[in-house]
């Protein structure tokens, strides 16, 4: 049997696993992946590898005992196994008062995010992609390092109350950082895409070669406040901390940025700037998602910020449930809206400000206002006068993203862009941000 | 088959989608089954033998072959409910050659004579490929073959032993006893590993190893609702090399510190600490606001550990300081030029800090590395001066050495091994000093407890750490605790602002259960040592924001 099955193979694999089911609820979830992946450094190949997974993990109930057990093989005397391991688990398990019961069927629409065009890429395509990132830095005397991953797979889940989903998709991203060989320049790209025929390895490099040369001989600034364009991957490794607190649950409970005085949540109120706009949508065609999330739960079209406004906050079944709400999925994919500028426009309207291309090491420092802390990394650049005048030293920075959304001053297109914190991709324009509040300086490079 | 999986903690909205998680190798199976024993010795040794004659015989000049069965037992709880109860087991076999002087490597959970000969030749023929765009070879330092050999983390409890309803009771007492005490919330979880390997090599070593780990910890939250406040405080334990014993809580094993805090050395009284952390969890709802400016830090073992592993473990990697990590996590400022000058002042003459992996009960401890090499203590930094990094075997030759330092790790079988932080830990001062008398000599400072918020830059220069506790001193003495407090320095400064280290009564280790590195990414747990330390005039920020 192949690692990745079609919707009918793993329909009945599925149907079979269940017919072993002897638990008052029983649900199966389906998976399997092939990686591949080249890893560069020194201008050199340093390794490469492939990695196969598959795997089936059945859930048995009885009553609100619920026991998990996984398996990745898939013959009859395995899955029989696995779905008694599962029973035997749930009987020794405590009962689960947050356990809320299985769905019924559930009507998906049709998301695509699987093409064969990345599917189909083998370790020669994969060398051929970094030897032409290699052969521009080895050519202009740069040092890279770097990493292509590309990944195909799908999921389905079935349930003993009729239920049943499938979605295959492929990935791959792609990240460089080009040095220059005395250590004074560094520059970094990130590309992640859903079909592999839109990465272009040579266009990438020459935007890390670009940056690494144009960062050379960088000048300390004065850390304070400065306005600053932050290009989207610098700004999504902030904004994802925005998505991640999205929870009804802790809101409620009163400890997290969403929560609010007096026990209530900021639900319904304007949080950030008119202009920004937060929603997920499976059918986006640049960055397609499962139309399903883990419980089953139907994805649809849904805002979460709409013109600085919280519109929505995840519900699991089970605080639904308490709360006597509609219940609402994480999302599986985040888009935010963007506006018209081009990142020279914004260049071009700054009298004095900093472009940042990268931001590095986030970490939370307070919970309460979502305050972050991190670094600028592999090209930073002073503006003044409409144009970038020299490179800068990296900069340390303590900001909320909340607060950084209130002091927008004007939002470029939005693009796919990966997350070098948690290696999700998202859709974020580039953004002009004033009055950014960067604390220390760091001689890194 | 390979897997990888991902628990999502608890809380964290719409992260379910995201990274912020804790890695699960293997299949989800029962707790009785992970008791079950290993497959014996003989047995792997045969199938080791198999693969090395393989590899051989299709022109491999270096094998090692490591099988590996790899448990995993986590348990979450909050408040009254078990969330999650999670034991894992992952079996295999990784094989690693060297062909036409490049690595090759290549994994199967097929561990029978026959996946163990395909997978070998598959090893071969990437390194064969692999050659064709390598400019220079492979140097393995030597390694003589140390034969037949076991090791095993000396253990008093198996930890994979003690039944699960004992360990849901305790973690169900430290629940109810920290909402007792004031907690709004709280959340407590227990990981344990145990990795059972197995390491053949075409030097001649055939080592069996049993790796024994514990990590007890919890967050407990205090809410204010009316207010819209909420505060939290982690445990103050380590996890450990250790079995269950680490859990007994003996008196024998804790420090007494100022204002009524405990340390724990070897020995964690999980109970006592929620009941301490509920307290003081509400106790920074009110807690003052520091004043930005210059302190003396007084930094306990269980915050400077962190501080230690960001800012002189990571900089002593030698694959960082060669650029091999430069597109991820970085490379380092401590170059192999500051290095050979022999005068590189990394701190003040009192910093002696020592790379080890043979220290009792702590997580990097093992007998023999990744690729078989017998494990040692030698320095980094003596006596203030930048001395030696930390390296594997195709490493040390650049360090002009003829010998590993026995670096190498991988979390799986599956994972190819690389150079892993061991244990860097300061070593204690050689004169008698408590951390009452080292407050004593404090006109104005804060006394840090606790792993907080951290962030270094890739180089490793300029880091700001938050912490758990924050005590203000002044003139010698607590005055009073403190909220919005994080320290930023630059790693070079800060080191050469060490003034005092307390004696070795007050040492401790800290740990880290999952540090990250590599693409793809592998996890690794490592310890750091350390005593109550002090820095002076160390820069302190106030994060405190209004929205």
């Amino acid at each position: 049997m192949s690692v990745i099955l079609t919707e009918s193979e793993a329909k009945t694999l599925l149907e079979k696993v269940l017919k072993y089911s002897k638990a008052d609820e029983c649900e199966v979830n389906l998976s399997g992946e092939i990686r591949g992946n080249i890893r560069y450094a020194r201008n050199e190949v340093s390794t490469s590898g492939a990695l196969t997974n598959q795997n089936l993990s059945v859930q048995s109930a009885f009553g609100k005992k619920v026991g998990v057990a996984t398996i990745d093989e898939f013959d009859d005397a395995s899955l029989e196994k696995v779905v008694r391991r599962s029973e035997e688990l749930a009987q020794l398990a405590p009962e689960n008062p947050e356990y809320v019961g299985l769905l019924g069927p559930q009507t998906y629409i049709k998301s695509n995010g699987y093409f064969d065009s990345t599917a189909s890429v083998s370790p020669d395509t994969r060398a051929e992609a970094v030897s032409k990132s290699l052969k521009l830095s080895r050519e202009q005397k740069l040092v890279a390092a770097g990493f292509l991953e590309d990944q195909k797979g799908y999921s389905a889940m079935m349930n003993s109350k009729g239920l049943f989903a499938f979605y295959k998709s492929t990935n791959v991203n792609f990240s460089l950082t080009v040095r220059t060989e005395d250590g004074t320049g560094s520059g970094y790209v990130a590309k992640g895409y859903s079909d592999v025929n839109k990465l272009d390895t040579a266009a990438a490099t020459k935007i890390a070669m670009q940056k690494s040369l144009g960062s050379k001989g960088a000048r300390a600034l004065e850390p304070g406040k400065y306005t600053v364009i932050l290009e989207p991957t610098a700004a999504v490794v902030l904004l994802e901390n925005i998505y991640y607190d999205m929870d009804a649950r802790s809101a409620d409970e009163g400890r997290s940025f969403f929560s609010k005085p007096g026990g209530k949540t900021k639900l319904g109120e304007k949080i950030v700037d008119e202009r920004v706009t937060f929603f997920s949508d499976p059918m986006h065609p640049e960055l397609p998602a499962a139309s399903w999330s883990g419980d089953g739960l139907p994805q649809e079209k849904m805002m979460w910020i709409e013109k600085g406004v919280v519109k929505n906050l995840s519900y699991s079944r089970y605080w639904a449930k308490e709360k006597g709400v509609k219940p609402i999925p994480s999302p599986n994919n985040m888009i935010m809206t963007g506006g018209t500028a081009t990142l020279e426009e914004m260049i071009k309207s700054t009298q004095r400000g900093i472009l940042v291309t990268k931001l590095w090491y986030i970490r939370s420092v307070d919970p309460q206002t979502l305050l972050q802390t991190g670094l600028t990394r592999d090209g930073t650049f002073y503006i003044e006068d409409g144009k970038i005048k020299y490179p800068i030293k990296n900069f340390r920075f303590n900001e909320s993203p909340i607060i950084m959304l209130n002091n927008l001053e004007m939002l470029g297109k939005t693009e796919r862009v990966v997350s070098t914190e948690s290696n999700q991709n998202y859709m974020v324009p580039p953004m002009k941000i004033r009055e950014f509040t960067f604390s220390s300086l760091s001689d890194a490079v | 088959m390979n897997r990888r999986d991902f628990i999502q903690l608890s809380g964290m909205g719409l992260g379910a989608m995201m990274g912020s998680s804790i890695p699960v190798l293997g299949n989800i199976v029962t707790a009785d089954h992970l008791l079950e024993p290993a497959a014996d010795v003989a047995f792997k040794k045969r199938m080791a033998d198999i693969a090395l004659n393989a590899t051989k015989s299709r022109g491999a000049t270096y094998t090692d072959v490591r099988i590996g069965r790899y448990l995993q037992q986590y348990l979450f709880t909050r408040e009254n409910k078990v969330q999650n109860i999670v034991n894992a087991e992952s079996y295999g076999v990784g094989i690693r050659v060297i062909a036409n002087g490049t690595w090759g490597f290549s994994a199967t959970s097929d561990v029978t004579p026959e996946g163990i000969a395909k997978c070998a030749e598959t090893a071969v023929a990437i390194a064969k490929a692999n050659s064709k765009i390598q400019k220079e070879p492979v140097i393995l330092a030597p390694q003589k073959g140390v034969g037949e050999v076991s090791w095993k983390t000396p253990i008093q409890k198996n930890a994979f032993e003690v039944p699960v309803q004992e360990k849901i009771d305790l973690l169900m007492k430290v629940n109810s006893e920290a909402m007792k005490n004031g907690a709004g919330f709280v959340t407590s979880n227990l990981f344990l590993v145990n990795e059972q390997k197995y390491f053949a090599s075409s030097d001649g070593s055939y080592i069996d190893q049993e790796v024994h780990r514990i990590w007890p910890t919890f967050t407990v939250t205090a809410v204010d609702k009316a207010a819209g406040k909420f505060k939290t405080r982690d445990a103050i334990s380590s996890p450990m090399g250790m079995g269950y014993e680490y859990l007994d809580g003996l008196a024998s094993e804790k420090i007494a510190a100022p204002n009524g805090l405990v340390g724990y050395r070897n020995s964690y009284d999980m109970v006592e600490d929620a009941i301490m952390a509920a307290k003081q969890a509400k106790e920074k709802m009110t807690a003052k606001s520091v004043m930005a400016g210059k302190y003396d830090l007084i930094l306990d073992p269980n915050h400077l550990g962190l501080t230690i592993h960001e800012s002189v473990g990571h900089p002593t990697e030698l694959d960082r300081v060669l650029g091999y990590e430069a597109n991820y996590a970085g490379t380092s400022f401590a170059t192999l030029d500051k290095w050979k000058t022999k005068a590189f002042n990394y701190g003040s003459k009192q910093v002696n800090i020592v790379a080890d992996k043979t220290q009792p009960h702590t997580l990097g401890t093992v007998g023999y590395d990744d690729e078989g090499v017998p494990c040692k203590e030698w320095d980094l930094i003596k006596d203030g001066i930048l001395v030696n990094y930390q390296a594997t075997r195709d490493q040390v030759n650049i360090l002009g050495e003829n010998a590993s330092h026995g670096c190498c790790y991988a979390d799986n079988w599956n994972s190819v091994q690389f150079q892993r932080m061991p244990n860097v830990s300061l070593r204690p001062g050689k004169e008698k000093l408590s951390v009452f008398d080292m407050i004593k000599g404090v006109e104005k400072g804060i006394y840090i407890i606790g792993r907080g918020s951290y962030s270094i830059d890739q180089q490793r220069y300029n880091f700001q750490f938050g912490g758990q506790l924050f005590y203000e001193i002044k003139n010698g003495e607590i005055v009073g605790m403190l909220d919005d407090v994080a320290y930023q320095s630059n790693t070079q400064e800060f080191w050469n602002s060490c003034a005092q280290i307390c004696d070795k009564d007050d040492y401790r280790t800290f740990g880290s259960f999952f540090d990250g590195k590599g693409q793809p990414s592998q996890v690794s747990a490592v310890s750091h040592g350390s005593s109550t330390t002090r820095f002076n005039g160390v820069n302190v920020i106030n994060t405190g924001r209004k929205i």
